[in-house]
């Protein structure tokens, strides 16, 4: 009883921070501090709530437990890590997200093109792509690669349908301008078309972080060797190893979270005219 | 519509380079049956077996749409269009879960949009773990949620429905947020002159000038939806539900199966979001902002 009393007050105080934190929107310091109270509260809130109710470990585990099994299997995280992150996650968008771009760069060089792919690659960007895992790991085995093919799949719409827009995105005046400098095609294109392009290039590559994770380690449950964060999680739950099972999820998270904060750092360096990047400094 | 010719064109060349790659990837199990009957295959040999094997590695596309009549037509001609070999009944499964976890988290997404307009303190506390919820991958943790869930006494639709739920939140937040605060200020300026109380600047000017952001972000969250249902159909337990096709094929090596069950996916994601379209498209003109 007296650990969701606990709780109730320690929800009451973090908020109470936050009102107090609110009053000040335009304090660097506040908008930071805000979100990290609030997290703390949710994850103090949390450990009362598994304690108090007495949750079993087998549902539920308090986040205390998670750390202390993360601290204990740092092993077997970063083992897993590099199996999924590494070898898969991160090879297939690159070879996926690279593709994309050549290929948008080569649609875009024809209209016809461009009008016949770009409705058909907006549908495949919908598409439940992730079905097609097992039969990717089918044709290429159990090891990193398949994984790395179905990433591939999943960015590729994303990415094109983004590029291409993007390409698209230097308007007439501009490209006149370029053509009384007597500019060819490829200078208008690395020097104009491809810089106005970079917001859409770089939203199609934040996209693709958080896919090509799901998509790595979805593709663990059809068929992966004896290490990877899917293969982890789909066994632990098997074993009922709840604090396992959570521990790869920080893992995940954390993986996830700092892929997407690197692409969204190059971003604030490369499109730093833009708009939506000046506004914020 | 003149962009119908372009779209068949690519259409046609990929359904084309389907059936080459039919033919690439079959090719070593149809010689290697050759070798072990001793016959040599001429060429239009070898493209009707890689055409026509049982279990290929990848099947032709006839193929499939002979397994999809068979599964789909065939079953209503029969009326047993909802035994448990038809793909009507698994797609049903699947699409229950996909609109009940929509619903969930459009309600959801829109109330968490609300609080966030409104409210200083969720905007500036709730709206980066929003952000940072979706970093995390929830397909991962699928399988676990099932189970927790099962271990609790939640099953059958719901547990699906949940995963379906947290995918589809997301974009109802960020797209509703920009929505609600799209009225310019002086329209809001407008609003306040004549003394409009703060429900009815909320529901004559913030919910009717968020509609066209609303609609468009109701699209990706009904395909993140679905994904959601199919993957949640995967783990232990998945007995019926297009996601339980896929492992069943992947299981047993029946790529054709896989293959429809793949196909049908689309299908149901393209339908729903079409409806999502068609609504939009009425809904807007009616409100006279159709572009």
């Amino acid at each position: 009883m007296s650990w969701l009393i606990a709780g109730a007050l320690i929800w009451a105080v973090g908020w109470w921070i936050n009102v107090q934190l609110a009053r000040h929107p335009q304090n660097t310091a506040a908008q930071l501090a805000a979100p990290i109270v609030f997290g703390a509260t949710l994850i103090a809130v949390w450990e009362c709530l598994v304690w108090g109710l007495g949750i079993k470990l087998a549902l539920l585990p308090a986040p205390s437990v998670i750390a202390v099994t993360f601290a204990n299997s740092l092993n077997i995280l970063w083992g897993d890590f590099l199996q999924t992150a590494i070898k898969g996650a991160l090879t297939g968008y690159i070879l996926g997200c690279g593709a994309a771009f050549l290929t948008a760069i080569a649609v875009d060089r024809s209209d016809f093109l461009k009008r016949g792919l770009l409705p058909v690659g907006n549908f495949a960007a919908a598409l439940p792509i992730i079905g097609l895992a097992p039969i990717l790991v089918m044709w290429f085995g159990f090891d990193w690669q398949s994984k790395a093919a179905v990433v591939v799949v999943m960015v590729f719409f994303p990415m094109l349908v983004n590029t291409v827009q993007g390409l698209s995105e230097a308007d007439a005046m501009q490209r006149d301008l370029m053509r009384t400098y007597a500019a060819g095609y490829w200078t208008t294109l690395l020097k104009l078309r491809l810089p106005a392009a970079m917001p859409f290039v770089f939203n199609g590559l934040k996209i693709g972080t958080t896919l090509a994770l799901i998509g790595a380690i979805v593709a663990e449950f059809f068929g992966s060797p004896i290490q990877g964060m899917g293969f982890r999680i789909s066994t632990s739950v098997g074993r009922l190893a709840m604090d396992l099972v959570w521990a790869e999820i920080v893992v995940a998270a954390l993986a996830g979270s700092g892929f997407y904060g690197a692409v969204a750092l190059i971003e604030r360096a490369v499109t730093f005219w833009h708009p939506s990047q000046r506004g914020r400094t | 519509m003149r962009n119908i010719v372009p779209v068949l064109t690519v259409v046609a060349t990929l359904i084309a380079l389907w059936y080459a790659g039919a033919v690439a990837l079959n090719a070593p199990w149809a010689y290697d049956k050759a070798a072990r009957a001793e016959v040599t295959l001429t060429f239009p040999d070898l493209v009707a077996d890689t055409w026509s094997q049982e279990k290929p590695k990848l099947p032709a596309p006839h193929q499939v749409a002979a397994e999809m009549w068979n599964t789909t037509g065939a079953m209503i001609a029969s009326g047993r269009a909802f035994s448990k070999r038809s793909l009507i009944y698994h797609s049903w499964i699947t699409f229950s879960s996909t609109a009940l976890g929509f619903l969930l988290g459009t309600a959801l997404g829109t109330l968490l949009a609300i609080g966030i307009v409104y409210n200083r303190t969720m905007d500036m506390s709730v709206m980066p773990w929003v952000i940072a919820s979706q970093t995390i991958p929830i397909l991962a943790i699928a399988p676990m949620i099932i189970v927790v869930l099962n271990a609790v006494g939640i099953s059958g639709l719901l547990p699906k429905a949940m995963i379906s739920m947290y995918l589809s939140f997301f974009p109802v937040v960020v797209g509703m947020v920009k929505g609600l605060r799209s009225p310019s200020q002086m329209q809001l300026d407008q609003m306040r002159t004549w003394h409009a109380s703060r429900s009815q600047t909320f529901w004559k000017l913030r919910l009717p000038s968020s509609m066209p952001y609303f609609f468009t972000s109701l699209k990706i969250a009904m395909a993140a939806s679905l994904v959601g249902a199919i993957v949640g159909e995967l783990p232990t337990g998945a007995v019926a539900g297009l996601g339980a096709r896929l492992l069943a094929g992947s299981y047993y090596g029946q790529t054709i199966q896989i293959w429809s069950a793949l196909i049908m996916a689309a299908t149901l994601a393209a339908i729903l979001v079409g409806l999502i379209g068609l609504i939009q498209r009425i809904t807007l003109k009616r409100m006279g902002m159709a572009t």
